[in-house]
């Protein structure tokens, strides 16, 4: 039976850690919950534990990136064929795991299924500043432009990836702000990524990893990984299963849901 | 870079060049981080000097108000200023780098040697040395 993780990164998130690890148990009772402690200094560990996680301690805070490679390398060792990033703030609701379990399995080529907050329908949207809105546009035109398919919510971490974005991830992940990198990366790497439509709570506890000072460095540094990238060589990943996988990877939307898994 | 704007701060003809020197400095740049040899996070300052360099030299209007504004009296002593500030700029930037460096390697060789120290007691739980047995792991015992 392939193994499930939920990795969750806190830092100082004892407050809402416990009861996302405790959400992440009921509403995904298959998964695994690896809380990745990343130097906090309050009792985030602690709690996590409590709610019966386990606890990967970063001696000191890594940053995002660094904290969550060290999940996905967890992952990876303990041979995981699903892992799904869910932040340890609450923002990410747990409901949605199973959303995105069911994508990732309806399509044997598709490797990472994200959350986002801009697909819902009934315009229940994300609510936030007009500034952190207008640089994910800028953000989800770039990102779609670049990988030919349409990207609404590029700067979601709420995502679940196969055994292949696992091994992608935990080789090469992106430092300071990864998640619009991760995107590019699945894509360089010839891996199909897909967005479903969900909806984020406000934080319960702490702040944001971007406060309004460092978002100008947010968009420069961002800006300037992706241009860099562009130019990068990256070998495409063993694509053993699915021979029809380089096809969709061109196609101009997500690959279709396939009601009944091919065998 | 900065020696060749002073140099030929007056000089049209040559504004070429410095503009050239900086383009080059800003690939080199560019291709040490798609080598991965240089974080975007220490390439920006380098990246921003150069795009100052070429600014100033293709606006030499721009140099001579900012000479103007800063009450400097010869547009290259300007242009030593603005180059002694990224040069002090990127020094800060490297000292506070080692600092933090220097804090982290401490606390990863504390967090080992915790980790190294309960290793070996759960190994002489699991099976009780003989007398006198000395509780440093012999290196082979490592996979």
């Amino acid at each position: 039976m392939p193994g499930k993780l939920a990795i969750v990164p806190a830092h100082n998130e004892a407050g809402a850690v416990g009861p996302t690890v405790a959400e992440i148990h009921r509403w995904a009772p298959d998964f695994d919950v690896l809380v990745v402690d990343d130097g906090s200094t309050d009792a985030t560990a602690v709690r996590a534990r409590e709610a019966g996680a386990t606890v990967l301690t970063m001696p000191f805070n890594l940053g995002i990136g660094g904290a969550m490679q060290a999940g996905y390398l967890y992952a990876r060792e303990h041979g995981y064929e699903v892992a799904v990033q869910v932040d340890g703030d609450g923002q990410h609701d747990p409901r949605y795991i199973k959303d995105l379990a069911a994508r990732l399995a309806s399509d044997p080529s598709l490797d990472m299924v994200t959350g986002s907050r801009f697909l819902d329908s009934d315009g229940n949207g994300y609510r936030s500043s007009a500034a952190r809105r207008i640089g994910i546009r800028v953000f989800s035109g770039v990102v779609s432009r670049i990988t030919r398919r349409r990207v609404t919510d590029p700067t979601s971490g709420f995502r679940m990836t196969d055994r292949r974005g696992i091994e992608l991830f935990a080789r090469d992940y992106p430092h300071d702000y990864p998640e619009i990198e991760a995107i590019l990366l699945m894509h360089a790497h010839r891996l199909n990524s897909c967005e479903i439509p969900v909806t984020m709570r406000a934080r319960t506890s702490g702040s944001s990893a971007i406060s309004s000072s460092q978002s100008v460095y947010y968009m420069v540094k961002v800006l300037l990984a992706v241009f860099v990238g562009l130019f990068r060589r990256h070998p495409a990943l063993d694509q053993p299963e699915t021979p029809g996988a380089e096809a969709a990877g061109r196609a101009e939307e997500c690959p279709p849901v396939v009601a009944e898994r091919p065998t | 870079m900065i020696l060749l704007a002073t140099k030929y701060a007056n000089s049209t003809e040559q504004r070429f060049e410095i503009i050239a020197v900086s383009v080059v400095i800003c690939l080199v740049i560019f291709e040490l981080i798609r080598r991965r040899r240089l974080m975007e996070r220490y390439a920006i300052l380098w990246l921003l000097a150069g795009v100052t360099v070429v600014v100033l030299s293709v606006g030499q209007s721009l140099l001579v108000k900012l000479t103007h504004a800063a009450g400097i009296s010869y547009a290259p002593s300007a242009v030593f200023a603005i180059a002694f500030l990224f040069v002090l700029a990127m020094l800060v930037q490297f000292s506070m780098t080692i600092s933090r460096l220097s804090d982290q390697n401490t606390a990863l060789a504390q967090r080992l040697a915790l980790l190294q120290e309960r290793l070996d007691r759960e190994r002489d739980d699991a099976r009780p040395p003989a007398p006198g047995a000395s509780r440093v792991t012999p290196p082979a015992d490592r996979p």
